[in-house]
């Protein structure tokens, strides 16, 4: 193994120098003869050390033709993509020397139509370190047969992802895949299928992350639609369930690759995707930081050395919500003056912008935010909005990471256009994640809190565990001057009765006095009380009663 | 609240204050009881400063958008005098002397600009039996208007610039003048100040330019668009004398330097000049005095003048208010102009003598404002998301702002006044240097970058400047510091530490501390600057020590460079700087954005992005595609928020480079747009009094 090891950084700095110098030279054997001379045996020498190099040398061929994979012509019309190599990209999102191999020698079984037969079958699969925690990696290598899923390619995914669910890490796919192993036949399909159950099974039980890194169309798309998280590359890589010619055979529109799955599109229009970098490099270089932040699994806290203070005061706050309830401030500012050092780890900053979601560390813990934005669509609920913070609250949820909330919550968006695509029916969603939720739930109202949506909002009555509001606070059923239109019909002086039901409900007394709010805290010692509540809550036990699963509204 | 908010204007500025004591009672004290501030900003915290320490209370008027601003939670109480357009609070006279009425004040300390020089507001006041701390109306009057105050000075004996005594009117009648002067002329508001209302002319056209625009400026800054012309001395150097005096006699204080300008508005003043002799500076301050003592003048003011490279000077004006650089003149003769302002206007003679005012060190003040300086300083607008001011020996900062406010367009950009002083003109510099170093404003553009840059420039340093300085040095505009392959070398030291440290940060996690055996960090990284690239190898120091390392810079071959390696010891970290010790100098960055592979960090004033990858990371990066920036060209983009006044062209039209365009008024400047190259315009997309946002497209081209 340790011989293996050698040779495989042996020949993956050859393999670089050749890339570099363009030619190729066969690599030595000499890593294996000089390794097996201390075992050798004056009596029979010659039989053996001829039988075991012939071994070591069919070892030695085969793990070069993994390495070197679809050959240096495909290798360079990958780079000239902007496309790294399989190998490439994992030695990227692993620490240094981390990784370790499984199955390179693995090769497909079809006998039909000639399919070339590259050992490894093209994708790469192991498990390493990043920032010393434990992941499992596959990557994709679509200079083999356009990285094309046969049977054999596909076990190999299964067996790390099993391996990833019996030791509780988590498992990162670099995509990067024509698709089906057509050759193969309904084989591939059953190979699809396989990952799709053990993506399903892992559900919950460890984080899965999809990095889609060249195309992925078709029933491919699915893998990676269960898992946690997707991140993109920008201009090099899509998702779809059918591609641009199958849409114009059908449809007669003409759209590209780009426009209809492509980085920009599921980051901003559909919400299929999560995050979306410039390049490969970029790209990799955040999952790690990604990686970094989560937990391994539900039985692990996400945890590392604090590196600011807990009872850090930030007097801005008291001053940051305007006077004019109709004008905008910015929310994602709120979070990163609480969090440690200002930092946030923001989950579809581009999707259903109206809410916010992402991580930031307090006293080094990783807590989920999620935050209403008044500077999108007044901070409403609309159907994008539940659908993203409900799959959010519920990843939180099943990782046990804290859930901090924000309340600025002006109600549902009205109109036609979200009553008719089911706004009922995805609001609920929220409703049902952060109710379900058994972690941790820390709210605090900064301004509006109104109607239904107040109740969605992490809620004293949804069991948030702690619920604050500051003194800007407002917790009512509506607005006041829809309210005042229904309580005084028209009659008497609006400004007035605006007046008085602003007295009477446009601020957090009302709640305060009836216990739905804990208490109503200065703004500046926010993060002292997240902080400490979190300390509190760090042993919480609650759990949903005994049930197969609960049916969620879908 | 108070337990909630850590604000006390909440509750005083609420209306109907019942204190009915009358203002004209005589009061048993030596001193008025309560002051009412009539300004905004850093000024008005200056004064109350002053007001506090000789425990006067204070009364801070503002605008409904200022009622957080920092003025409002120094005073003793706040008024609400109006909306936020100057013209509707900060110069609504009627709304001011209620204010005064509700709260009681016996004076009023009017700072500078907004009614500083209002002749009208100091006999509303007069009416009233409250006393303004200034000049009575008279001298204000006299002195005030460019004019008058010319042909009083030519009197008292002060030497004046040529030009045309008397109004100009009628665009015919100003370019047959400025022929009789010669060119370059400048024309200017006669109530003009802060460089608006003023422009240099040197050809018919660029009088019939200026003209029209100084005179609409003047028009909507000051209200009185009555105009003036003179001769333009190139190349002189703006030399100002302060005077005080208590309707006696005027003393005279030593003189400060205000010759780096840009747009006529000074940016860093110095006091003393560098240029000025001992009998250069007598003769200028006696005839600043014999200038005062002809009008009887009472208060604080200043007599401006130009000095041309002979040193000869010549009279410009004088303004009868506090100076916005009155700070570096309190720190090289020590005393505080401001209380000697109240003393004076509550009738007390003063106690300092001519003897009195010596030259103690050198004193510099920066201003910085929330501007652009890579866009030829146009206003900056917007949140100041984070501000860490600096401190320590020889350092003042009169600000008006904290972290959280809001720079609109409704007032002055200017943050804050930065002074430095020390025994001579080099530490005051040096400390100036440091200052900025340790100035940290994000959220808007500003021109620290610039400051930082003039503090190195050789003819600064050397103390030859003069108004042209600004134009001279920086003839393409500034373009930010350039950094030596020495700085660019510290640079990526400083970029790979902080990644080494990101990831040490990183390698805290549970899991990895868990590890039998754990990760730890790399410590070979390619630093990118620019287009240098820097293999660094970073090796902890032997002792142990966390935060000393030895740097080696690296060859291509991965071999440490001979005699490249360099000790460097991190003594202070935080999220916003980075301080560190380079070999035996100190070295201060600023961090200002993390980037996924870069950090932004500003360093000798200018920010640029240092960018830090691992071996693989930069063996590799060579395959990623450049990423095209898009292309604007055929548009004309408003180069800062404000209203567009008007457009010279219309669709169809066909113009040439340099031609105007369109017009864009910000912070009350009028700012003119021009054709960017030779073309047709196609489009305008935007109409007269329109509000436009930062690079939001005005006019589209062919």
């Amino acid at each position: 193994m340790l011989g293996r090891r050698l040779l495989n950084k042996t020949t993956l700095s050859i393999l670089k120098q050749q890339t570099k110098t363009g030619s190729l030279v066969c690599s030595s054997k000499k890593c294996f003869s000089t390794t097996t001379t201390a075992t050798k045996e004056p009596f029979k020498a010659v039989r053996i050390e001829s039988q075991i190099d012939r071994v070591l040398g069919r070892i030695q061929e085969e793990s070069d033709r993994a390495e070197l994979g679809g050959g240096i012509k495909r290798i360079d019309a990958q780079h000239a993509k902007g496309k790294l190599l399989a190998r490439e990209r994992i030695e990227l999102l692993l620490d240094e020397g981390s990784f370790r191999e499984y199955d390179m020698l693995v090769t497909h079984r079809c006998q039909d139509f000639n399919v070339e037969k590259i050992p490894g079958d093209g994708v790469v699969t192991g498990h390493g370190t990043i920032n010393g925690k434990l992941v499992f990696v596959f990557s994709q290598d679509s200079t083999v047969n356009g990285g094309s899923l046969s049977e054999a390619h596909a076990e190999k995914i299964c067996k790390i992802m099993d391996k990833a669910m019996l030791v509780g890490a988590p498992v990162i796919g670099l995509n990067d895949s024509g698709g089906a192993r057509i050759q193969e036949g309904i084989a591939s399909l059953a190979g699809y299928a396989e990952v799709f159950q053990r993506n399903v099974m892992a559900s919950g039980v460890i984080p899965q992350i999809s990095v889609i890194m060249g195309p992925c169309a078709g029933g491919a798309v699915y893998s990676p639609a269960i898992t946690d998280y997707i991140f993109m590359v920008k201009d090099t890589s899509y998702l779809f369930v059918t591609g641009p010619d199958v849409v114009k055979s059908v449809t007669n529109q003409e759209i590209s690759q780009e426009g209809l799955g492509g980085a920009k599109v599921h980051t901003t229009k559909s919400g299929v995707a999560h995050l979306a970098f410039d390049n490969d490099i970029e790209c990799l270089r955040k999952v790690r930081e990604f990686v970094t932040l989560l937990p391994s699994n539900p039985n692990e806290t996400a945890i590392r050395e604090p590196f600011d203070s807990p009872s850090r005061e930030d007097e801005v706050l008291d001053d940051i919500i305007p006077d004019d309830p109709n004008k905008p401030y910015d929310m994602k500012e709120v979070i990163e003056r609480i969090t440690d050092e200002g930092e946030f780890f923001e989950i579809q900053p581009d999707f259903a912008k109206n809410i916010i979601v992402g991580y930031g560390r307090m006293e080094g813990r990783t807590v989920g935010f999620v935050a209403n934005q008044p500077k999108e669509l007044a901070g409403c609920l609309d159907i994008d909005a539940s659908v993203k913070a409900a799959r959010f609250v519920r990843f939180c949820d099943c990782f046990n990471i804290p859930i901090v909330t924000l309340v600025d919550v002006p109600g549902f968006l009205p109109g036609t256009n979200q009553e008719h695509n089911g706004i009922i029916r995805h609001g609920a969603k929220l409703l049902y994640a952060y109710a379900e939720a058994t972690v941790p739930k820390i709210s605090i109202i900064t301004r509006k809190a109104y109607g239904g949506a107040y109740d969605v909002m992490s809620s004293k009555h949804l069991r948030g565990d702690t619920n604050y509001s500051w003194p800007t606070g407002q917790v009512a059923v509506m607005g006041s001057k829809g309210a005042v239109e229904i309580i005084f019909r028209g009659k008497g002086d609006i400004k007035e009765q605006e007046q008085i039901y602003n007295d009477k409900f446009a601020n957090p007394l009302p709640a305060a006095r009836r216990g739905f709010i804990d208490d109503i805290i200065p703004p500046r010692l926010t993060r002292q009380y997240i902080c400490e509540d979190l300390e509190m809550l760090k042993n919480k036990k609650l759990s949903n009663p005994a049930k197969k699963h609960g049916n969620i509204v879908l | 609240m108070n337990r909630l908010f850590n604000i006390q204007s909440v509750i005083k500025k609420q209306v109907g204050w019942s204190n009915s004591r009358s203002f004209h009672s005589t009061s048993p004290n030596f001193m008025f009881e309560k002051i009412l501030i009539a300004n905004r900003g850093e000024i008005a915290c200056r004064v109350m400063e002053t007001c506090q320490k000789m425990g006067i209370k204070t009364v801070a008027i503002h605008s409904d958008v200022d009622k957080n601003a920092k003025h409002v939670q120094l005073a003793d109480e706040a008024i609400c005098v109006g909306p936020a357009p100057t013209s509707e609070s900060y110069l609504n006279i009627e709304a001011i002397i209620e204010a005064i009425k509700m709260t009681g004040a016996q004076a009023v300390h009017p700072g500078y600009g907004f009614l500083s020089e209002n002749a009208k507001f100091v006999k509303e006041l007069e009416k009233i039996g409250v006393t303004f701390i200034g000049p009575g109306s008279y001298a204000m009057h006299a002195l005030g208007d460019k004019i008058e105050s010319k042909r009083i000075a030519k009197e008292a004996g002060v030497s004046v610039v040529p030009g045309f005594i008397g109004e100009v009117d009628g665009i015919d009648h100003v370019i047959k003048i400025a022929n009789d002067i010669g060119y370059p002329v400048m024309v200017k508001a006669s109530a003009g100040g802060g460089g608006k209302g003023m422009r240099i002319c040197r050809n018919d056209e660029d009088v019939k330019i200026g003209f029209r625009l100084s005179k609409q400026e003047a028009k909507s800054s000051f209200g009185d668009d009555r105009m003036l012309i003179e001769k333009y001395i190139e190349h002189g150097r703006h030399i100002e004398i302060q005077i005080l005096s208590d309707g006696d006699n005027a003393l005279y204080f030593p003189e400060r330097e205000c010759s780096i300008q840009r747009r006529n508005q000074k940016v860093i003043e110095e006091a003393p000049s560098s240029f000025i002799t001992p009998e250069v500076r007598e003769r200028m301050g006696k005839e600043a005095a014999a200038l005062a003592n002809k009008v009887g003048y009472k208060s604080a003011g200043t007599v401006e003048f130009l000095v041309d490279s002979e040193r000869n000077h010549y009279f410009l004006e004088m303004n009868t208010r506090l100076q916005v650089e009155h700070p570096i003149t309190e720190e090289i003769t020590k005393q505080d102009l401001v209380e000697h302002m109240i003393r004076v206007a509550y009738g007390e003679k003063l106690k300092i003598k001519q003897e009195d005012l010596k030259i103690h060190g050198w004193a510099m003040e920066s201003r910085v404002y929330a501007e652009d300086p890579y866009r030829n300083f146009l206003p900056s607008i917007g949140r100041i998301k984070k501000y860490i001011r600096p401190s320590g020996t020889g350092v003042r900062i009169d600000g008006g702002i904290f972290e959280g406010a809001e720079i609109s367009t409704y007032y002055d950009p200017l943050i804050s006044k930065l002074i430095t002083y020390g025994e001579d003109r080099k530490t005051a510099i040096t400390r100036m240097k440091r200052a900025l170093d340790e100035y940290f404003i994000e959220g808007v553009n500003h021109n620290v970058p610039f400051l930082r840059d003039v503090m190195e420039n050789k003819d600064f340093m050397e103390g030859d400047i003069n108004t042209s300085f600004i134009p001279q040095e920086y003839p393409e505009g500034f373009k930010g510091y350039n950094f030596t392959p020495k700085q660019i070398q510290s640079l990526s030291i400083a970029g790979v530490l902080l990644r080494f440290i990101e990831q040490h940060k990183s390698l805290t996690n549970s899991s990895n501390s868990n590890r039998t055996s754990s990760v730890s960090p790399d410590i070979v990284y390619i630093a990118k600057v620019g287009n240098v690239s820097s293999p660094l190898q970073f090796v902890p120091s032997e002792d142990g020590s966390n935060n000393k390392f030895f740097a080696q810079f690296l060859n291509e071959e991965g071999d440490a460079i001979k005699d490249s390696d360099v000790t460097v010891e991190l003594v202070d970290s935080t999220p916003q700087f980075m301080k560190l010790k380079i070999g035996s100098s100190i070295h201060r960055f600023q961090i200002h954005k993390k980037g996924i592979t870069s950090f932004t960090i500003q360093y000798h004033g200018t920010k640029i992005p240092v960018t830090v990858l691992s071996p693989e990371e930069d063996s590799l990066s060579k395959y990623m595609p450049v990423k095209k920036s898009v292309d604007n060209s055929n548009s004309l983009l408003s180069p800062m928020p404000g209203t567009v006044l008007s457009f010279a062209v219309k669709p169809g039209d066909k113009v040439v480079v340099g031609q105007e365009l369109c017009i864009v008024e910000a912070m009350k400047m009028q700012n003119v747009l021009r054709a960017p190259r030779d073309c047709e315009i196609k489009s305008i997309t935007v109409k007269p009094g329109q509000v436009v946002a930062v690079d939001e497209v005005l006019v589209e081209f062919k």
